[in-house]
């Protein structure tokens, strides 16, 4: 057998493909719900600890700060190993993918917080100055005025933080999460073939590569006028 | 539970000193680690910078799907893949040749796109006027654009550098014995959440100061510039 043989024969062996091919399948559902998941809670609070900072509260300011200067530094698999391998030791068992999920939400709140914040502060002055001299309240200039224009202009970089930190749902395999690379890798050891890490690969480009195309195309569309 | 309990599961200091010698070479670990795949990706992400400037579709479209399939795989993906499947291809490789490999890939097409974008940000009158007074080609990228490109786009280095850094977690599930790696060996042996809650907290004092710095980098940029 020649080695271009040997090498079809390993990466792209059809067999082992059929075989292993509904497990990618499922991989990849899950890897979707989990991606989705921690986007809705991520960018939910997020935007709300945002919404907090602005009510200008100098303690609460402090402690958001702080949150989210830790969820910036913290590498995102040593928080899902903390949740996972470690609160065992305080009694409190979570499944891998309530630790994946709750990580990596914690991440994307974190840095979606400080893009929601800096396109609050980016909204000039006097846009606020208006909405409440019209007689809406606080809340209501921040809800009606503020954030529209705000979340429009940080469209770009939360489209971009947002598709980086959902990649990670793929450290999950480290916490038996039997998402897209989960189950290829579970794949390589029963059939001693790299075929199903292929295919897992394969199914990363087809979940990413439209997401990363898109976020090109925003980051055009929405571009900030200078 | 108790508070003690949780103190003991988290915060033991006799833990803590027993697993204190391997957590330290886990952390020199990950510092050489750094060194290494952070020169290495920026390595990468030059070349791919400078090809970006030739015009021609061949070089191009090529290198746009280069860059977009190293942005849509996860990082993690990408090392398991390399690590776990070029053996198969008959090439063995050490954990931290993998690692090297992946990171390159992986990283490189990061630092290549916040390049290009830092290219593209100098005027063309400063290429005009440099060629004009008789620098080459090469002279003219290397002392007039690249160094103004670089300052121009340095929070989203310095951001991507964090990236960087804190990825190097992954290495983990390589077993190369990195801070992570080290931290989860000396919680499987005591059954102890300590070991890990310190090497979050040497991340955390590792990289805050940058997070800071980036934050205030921000900041400055939304102020002024726009």
């Amino acid at each position: 057998m020649s080695n271009w043989d040997r090498f079809l024969n390993s990466f792209f062996n059809a067999r082992v493909a059929w075989d292993y091919l509904p497990k990618i399948a499922d991989g990849f559902v899950l890897t979707v719900v989990l991606a989705l998941c921690v986007i809705a809670t991520g960018l939910a609070a997020g935007l709300a600890l945002a919404v907090v900072r602005a009510l200008g509260v100098r303690p609460l300011n402090w402690l958001i700060i702080f949150v989210v200067d830790l969820f910036r530094a913290l590498p995102p698999l040593v928080i899902i190993a903390l949740l996972y391998f470690g609160l065992p030791a305080a009694g409190l068992s979570l499944s891998g993918f309530a630790a994946t999920w709750l990580s990596l939400s914690c991440v994307l709140m974190a840095f979606s917080e400080e893009i929601f914040w800096a396109g609050i502060t980016a909204t000039p002055k006097g846009q606020w100055e208006a909405a409440r001299s019209t007689g809406l309240g606080f809340l209501a200039t921040l809800g009606w005025v503020v954030l529209p224009q705000a979340v429009r202009m940080v469209i770009p970089p939360l489209t971009n933080r947002t598709i980086a930190i959902t990649k990670g749902t793929a450290l999950g395999s480290v916490v038996a999460v039997s998402e897209i690379l989960g189950a290829a890798q579970a794949g390589v050891s029963f059939s001693f073939n790299p075929t199903p890490l292929t295919l897992g690969a394969a199914a990363y480009v087809v979940l990413f590569v439209p997401v990363v195309i898109l976020g090109r195309w925003i980051e055009t569309r929405f571009a900030w006028k200078r | 539970m108790t508070l003690d309990d949780f103190l003991l599961a988290f915060f033991s200091l006799e833990i803590l000193e027993q697993a204190w010698p391997i957590l330290w070479q886990g952390f020199k670990m990950t510092l050489l680690l750094s060194a290494i795949v952070v020169p290495l990706g920026l390595a990468g992400g030059i070349i791919l910078a400078l090809l970006s400037t030739v015009r021609h579709p061949l070089v191009r479209w090529p290198l746009m799907a280069w860059v977009d399939l190293f942005r849509a795989l996860p990082p993690l993906v990408l090392l398991i893949f390399v690590y776990a499947g070029l053996p198969f291809a008959g090439f063995e490789v050490s954990a931290i040749g993998a690692v090297a490999i992946g990171f390159f890939l992986n990283t490189g097409a990061y630092y290549g796109e916040i390049l290009r974008a830092g290219i593209e940000s100098v005027p063309r009158g400063q290429q005009e006027a440099a060629r004009s007074t008789g620098l080459t080609r090469w002279q003219t990228m290397a002392y007039i654009v690249l160094p103004q490109a670089v300052r121009n786009v340095l929070p989203d280095l310095i951001s991507n550098t964090l990236e960087v850094v804190k990825l190097t977690s992954i290495a983990s599930v390589v077993a190369l014995p990195e801070l992570l790696f080290q931290a989860r060996q000396a919680q499987s042996v005591t059954y102890n959440a300590t070991p890990i809650m310190a090497a979050a907290v040497i991340y955390f004092i590792l990289l805050w100061p940058v997070v800071r710095l980036l934050s205030r980098l921000e900041n400055r940029q939304l102020a002024g510039g726009r």
